[in-house]
């Protein structure tokens, strides 16, 4: 029967589709064929570049040679899903479970160089996520406090920051709102987990001269960053940054 | 003795199921993904049925003496197929927010359009089938097509009242068996073992397990995210065809839902309940046991900026949802509060089942409470305002995401401000609140939008009637009736240094007082609105690389501002930080096009290579372009009309899924009594004069169409629901009775004459279809849907034009008599 034939050869089709479909799932690339090392160098380059073409939104034209530096040490590869560690090294948010991704590496390069640090200051994180932020400001000596709301990602982020030796950061699992009193003010806090607001207790904690960053977005894009400075006691100045290179208006304008 | 026995109620049934199919998946999408995948849902229907085609060539002859039984497999396994492609589809892990990173997703995204297609090629082969079987009748098969196809839209409307889309996607795969065990009967089949056969399948499919079909929603939906938060668990749940209502209670983490606080603020919001529609658009019951203190965080929001300007007596409130603008109103001590709701499940949540919780603010005492659409709130009644509040209800997630891109929406158009306008009191106010993106777009765009209303009001100088604000994620604008006093400018300034919000516009405005708070790279909104006040309004409006321009009722897509001529660049920075500035929507719509576009010429294609290999002899020729222009034509005109009267009747129906209903089943059961009619010329010698009154009769009805429905719709406004639906019917039903006799009447020509061109000519008109449902929204969304309609009516004079005539002239045609015995 032709219409039995013809099941079958459709079924046969569909079936090789989803095995080429599989295959292109999985890494384009062969683990081995390159170090991690020469992968995160290469990012790091990438990132330079970008950054350059960003300059004038991001009023600098390139970043904090120790902030590019601390990228190219921690091992994101350790971040990230095991099945996704061929992925770590390119400029993308990845998923890491939970409904939660890593942001991408731009992102949090430019991230970490707005809040303009010295090593030995006081950083403070809402949503610990990976860990990868942490890790980062870890590599550039900082003293971290990181809050996460969720217990597993919060565990799994802090016996692997313990594996990985950034003993330095403290972590705890709960409410973000609040802070963390104990340990204020901060020089930096960085708010990466969603809300509907700014929290204003945590602009409270804010030392002064201290710089909060907060990436706006879904979780996969990052649309603006809201960055909050206290000036004084009683001043704070906000900025909202675009994290890309776009004219809204062209030239004659 | 086969013409005697036409499955037409297996036909009936098969369609119906078909398009219920069809309109669930889009509310299953809308669920577990994002809403613009009902565009995706419409293309991968026609994709079936133009696949369908195809293989019909091919199928057709060698399936002659076994109709019955391929006609009941590919029923049952359109049953089959519902059930288990959904399943599996939603398992893909798909996520289309990684569209632009990974490659991958893309072919995940075609494994799920194949899975999620397959029952659309089932049922399009027993449809199509049945019409080569029984061509002499075809009218009548086409016919109980669309008249099922009709019952089958409305249908599931009201089953969607009933029961939750997982319980009714089991329903319509019981109708596709049912629709097998009708055509092995009509077409004298023995009943009893098939009716004993679709009893035993159908109860087994009610003891499927459920978790097969359950939505699993996407982890990055807002409802999946805050479920991850210990201690959350939803509460109470909700289904009708208006969406899915989750509750969910988190006593652990307060949820403080206050979007736009203020960083000033000094208090916060009092312990909420989260409400999600869809598994998305989060907003919240707050708690209120009548004590103002308690929600103070009202009033630090940039929504509140009109009670500090004057004290209002009478507010209505255009879509109240779970209460909290109600709440901001009570806060400021408003004597006579109206709150339109369109979702009565929303208000049976806060009304009742939290009554205690949300403090009744929907009883009397507090306010009155009507069930309705805004837009036909507005119209109906003549009541005067001093506060006209439209409030944030969408979610920032999707307004980041760029998820709304598609949505028509009629209450951000130049119109609609005028109606409000009306009914606002001298010295009464229209507040905006919406969030704020950047570079500024949404904000920009309604700025640009009241503009126009007060321009086209008649009011004067439109700069003396506006005040814009904002805050770090909000902006709100302000449109007077009157003109902007000096005391309100003074009451103005100290609200917003009490808030640190800053100011964007009012009349009189020095640039020095702009951009002072929250510092962006430059004046963005000031320098907008300056430019948009003035006279270089159209060079800037040309050259800011969104779309700004005013959405009006034929155009109406606030939430669309992606400009062809940007897309090359923000498609090339999407790695550099830009992916928020794409629309995902927009681009899906891209996509379903190109999708389109590339299947169907493959699929039209390859047949014709079929064909032309093909060693049956062909009785008589038709010009292959002539036949394929015709049903090319039809799909495109027809699926054209249709969309663009289905958003256009929004606005007189005032509720998007009364128009679907409606309007889908009118064309779809008035086209099914056009296409029964047509039965009596078809195959004669009058059906091409036939086809061009039917040709003439669409022109002229649309024409008139075009025409009459804006005052019509105007005029109707205030009519009863009951009223408008019949207006609606009166509307559509001419012309979709004409609408529904070309297809049939050219595909009885040729199928007498050259029947292995009938499923050729099925399929171009199913791909022809699959092109035409998108088309019809990106002509909408940059030319609006008149031009949608004048486009459609353009294609109904080619397809006449075009009518297919045997190569030897039509007589020659019709002197085969005995069509089968020529094979």
């Amino acid at each position: 029967m032709s219409i039995i034939r013809l099941y079958r050869s459709f079924i046969v089709a569909v079936i090789e589709a989803s095995l080429i479909a599989a295959s292109l799932c999985l890494p384009l690339e062969a683990a081995d064929a390159e170090t991690y090392q020469a992968r995160r160098d290469r990012m790091v380059q990438l990132i330079e570049g970008d950054v350059r073409d960003t300059s004038a939104y991001l009023k600098r034209s390139a970043l904090d040679e120790r902030v590019l530096a601390a990228m190219a040490s921690v091992p994101r590869h350790e971040f990230v899903p095991a099945e996704l560690a061929d992925q770590a090294y390119r400029n993308r948010p990845l998923p890491i479970g939970y409904g939660q991704t890593i942001s991408q590496p731009y992102i949090v390069a430019i991230m970490t160089d707005l809040m303009e640090l010295e090593p030995g200051q006081k950083v403070l994180e809402i949503g610990t996520g990976s860990g990868y932020q942490a890790a980062v400001l870890g590599e550039l000596d900082m003293r971290v406090w990181s809050i996460e709301i969720i217990e597993a990602l919060g565990k799994r982020a802090g016996s692997l920051l313990q594996r990985l030796d950034y003993g330095a950061i403290e972590l705890r699992i709960g409410d973000g709102y609040y802070g963390w009193p104990e340990a204020a003010p901060f020089d930096a806090i960085i708010v990466t987990a969603a809300a509907s607001h700014i929290p204003p207790p945590l602009v409270r904690q804010l030392a002064i001269g201290g710089r909060m960053i907060i990436p706006v977005g879904s979780r996969f894009s990052t649309q603006e960053l809201i960055l909050i400075h206290r000036i004084n006691q009683d001043e704070i100045v906000t900025r909202q940054v675009l994290p890309v290179r776009f004219v809204p208006l062209t030239g004659d304008h | 003795m086969k013409f005697g026995a036409q499955p037409r109620i297996a036909i009936a049934l098969m369609s119906a199921a078909v398009l219920a199919y069809e309109v669930l998946l889009m509310a299953l999408f809308s669920l577990i993904q994002w809403h613009h995948f009902a565009y995706l849902v419409v293309s991968i229907a026609l994709l079936g049925f133009g696949i369908s085609g195809s293989l019909l060539v091919y199928l057709a002859p060698r399936l002659r003496h076994s109709f019955r039984g391929f006609a009941t497999s590919q029923a049952c396994l359109f049953a089959l197929s519902s059930l288990l492609g959904f399943g599996l589809a939603q398992r893909l892990s798909f996520n289309p927010e990684e569209l632009i990173w990974d490659p991958a997703h893309w072919i995940r995204l075609a494994l799920v359009i194949l899975l999620l297609m397959l029952p659309f090629l089932f049922a399009a082969n027993l449809i199509g089938m049945a019409l080569i079987e029984f061509r002499e009748r075809l009218s009548r098969i086409y016919a109980a097509d669309l008249l099922g196809a009709g019952v089958g839209a409305l249908g599931i409307i009201g089953l969607l009242y009933l029961m939750t889309p997982t319980r009714a996607l089991l329903l319509v795969a019981t109708f596709g068996l049912a629709a097998a065990a009708a055509v092995w009967i009509e077409c004298r089949g023995r009943a009893w073992p098939a009716l004993s056969a679709l009893i035993l399948a159908g109860l087994a499919l009610q003891l499927l397990p459920t978790a097969w079909t359950e939505p699993v929603i996407s982890p990055y939906k807002e409802l999946s995210q805050i479920l991850r938060i210990p201690g959350t668990r939803i509460v109470e749940q909700r289904s009708s065809p208006l969406g899915w209502l989750s509750v969910v209670e988190s006593p652990n983490l307060p949820l403080r839902h206050a979007p736009g606080l203020s960083l000033n603020a000094r208090a916060e919001p009092p312990p909420q309940l989260a409400l999600f529609t869809d598994a998305g658009g989060m907003s919240a019951i707050t708690r209120y046991r009548g004590e103002r203190d308690e929600i103070r965080y009202l009033d630090d929001m940039t929504s509140a900026l009109p009670y500090h300007l004057q004290q209002p007596r009478h507010v209505l409130l255009l879509g109240s949802g779970g209460g909290a603008d109600v709440l901001q109103a009570l806060y400021h001590g408003v004597e006579h509060i109206d709150a339109v709701e369109l979702n009565p499940q929303v208000i049976e949540l806060v009304r009742d089942r939290f009554a205690d919780f949300s403090g009744r603010i929907y009883s009397p005492k507090h306010a009155n409470l009507h069930i309705d659409e805004a837009r036909g709130f507005l119209q109906r009644g003549d009541k005067t305002y001093d506060l006209i509040q439209i409030p944030l209800l969408d979610s920032f997630a999707g307004a980041a995401g760029g998820v709304h891109g598609l949505n028509e929406n009629y209450l951000y158009t130049v119109e609609a401000i005028q109606q409000a306008l009306r009914r606002l009191e001298t010295n009464g106010f229209i507040v905006l609140t919406r969030w704020l993106r950047l570079p500024p777009r949404d904000s920009l765009k309604l700025f640009a939008t009241a503009i126009a209303a007060l321009e086209r009001s008649g009011m004067g100088d439109a700069g003396q009637h506006l005040l814009l604000i904002r805050g770090l994620q909000t902006t709100t604008l302000l449109i007077k009736k009157g003109t902007i006093s000096g005391t309100d400018i003074e009451r103005l300034r100290t609200f917003c240094r009490q808030r640190a919000f800053d100011l964007a516009y009012y009349p009189g405005m020095p640039a020095s007082e702009a951009n002072r708070h929250n510092r962006l790279q430059s004046a963005y909104f000031y320098d907008a609105a300056q430019a948009l006040l003035g006279s270089g309004r159209e060079r800037y409006l040309r050259q800011y690389k969104f779309d700004l321009t005013p959405s009006t009722d034929d155009r109406p897509f606030h939430f669309h501002f992606v400009k062809w001529g940007s897309l090359a660049e923000l498609l090339e920075i999407r790695h550099r930080g830009g992916s928020a500035l794409l629309e995902t929507s927009y681009l899906t719509l891209l996509v379903a096009l190109l999708l389109g576009l590339i299947l169907s010429l493959a699929l039209i294609l390859v047949p014709l290579l079929f064909i032309r290999s093909s060693t049956t002899p062909t009785p008589v020729r038709f010009a292959k372009t002539r036949v394929f222009t015709y049903f090319a034509a039809l799909g495109l005109g027809f699926l054209l009309i249709e969309i663009a009267f289905l958003q256009k009747f929004i606005l007189l129906l005032h509720h998007p899924l009364y128009a679907a209903a409606v309007v889908l089943a009118s064309f779809l059961v008035a086209a099914g009594f056009g296409s029964a009619w047509a039965q009596r010329y078809a195959g004669s010698l009058r059906a091409r004069r036939a086809c061009f009154y039917a040709v003439l009769g669409i022109v002229l009805l649309g024409g008139a169409g075009l025409m009459l429905h804006g005052p019509l719709l105007q005029l109707a406004g205030s009519w009863s629901l009951a009223a408008r639906i019949g207006l609606s019917i009166l509307l559509i039903a001419p012309l979709g009775f004409c609408m529904g006799m070309p297809f049939p009447l050219g595909l009885t020509s040729i199928s007498i004459g050259a029947v292995s061109l009938t499923p050729w000519a099925w399929g171009i008109n199913g791909c022809a279809s699959v092109i035409s449902a998108v088309l019809a929204s990106l002509l909408a969304i940059h030319f609006g849907f008149n031009l949608v309609i004048l486009v459609a009516m353009a294609c109904y004079l080619l397809a006449i034009i075009s009518y297919p005539v045997a190569a030897g002239g039509l007589e020659q045609g019709l002197m085969v008599k005995n069509p089968t015995g020529n094979r």
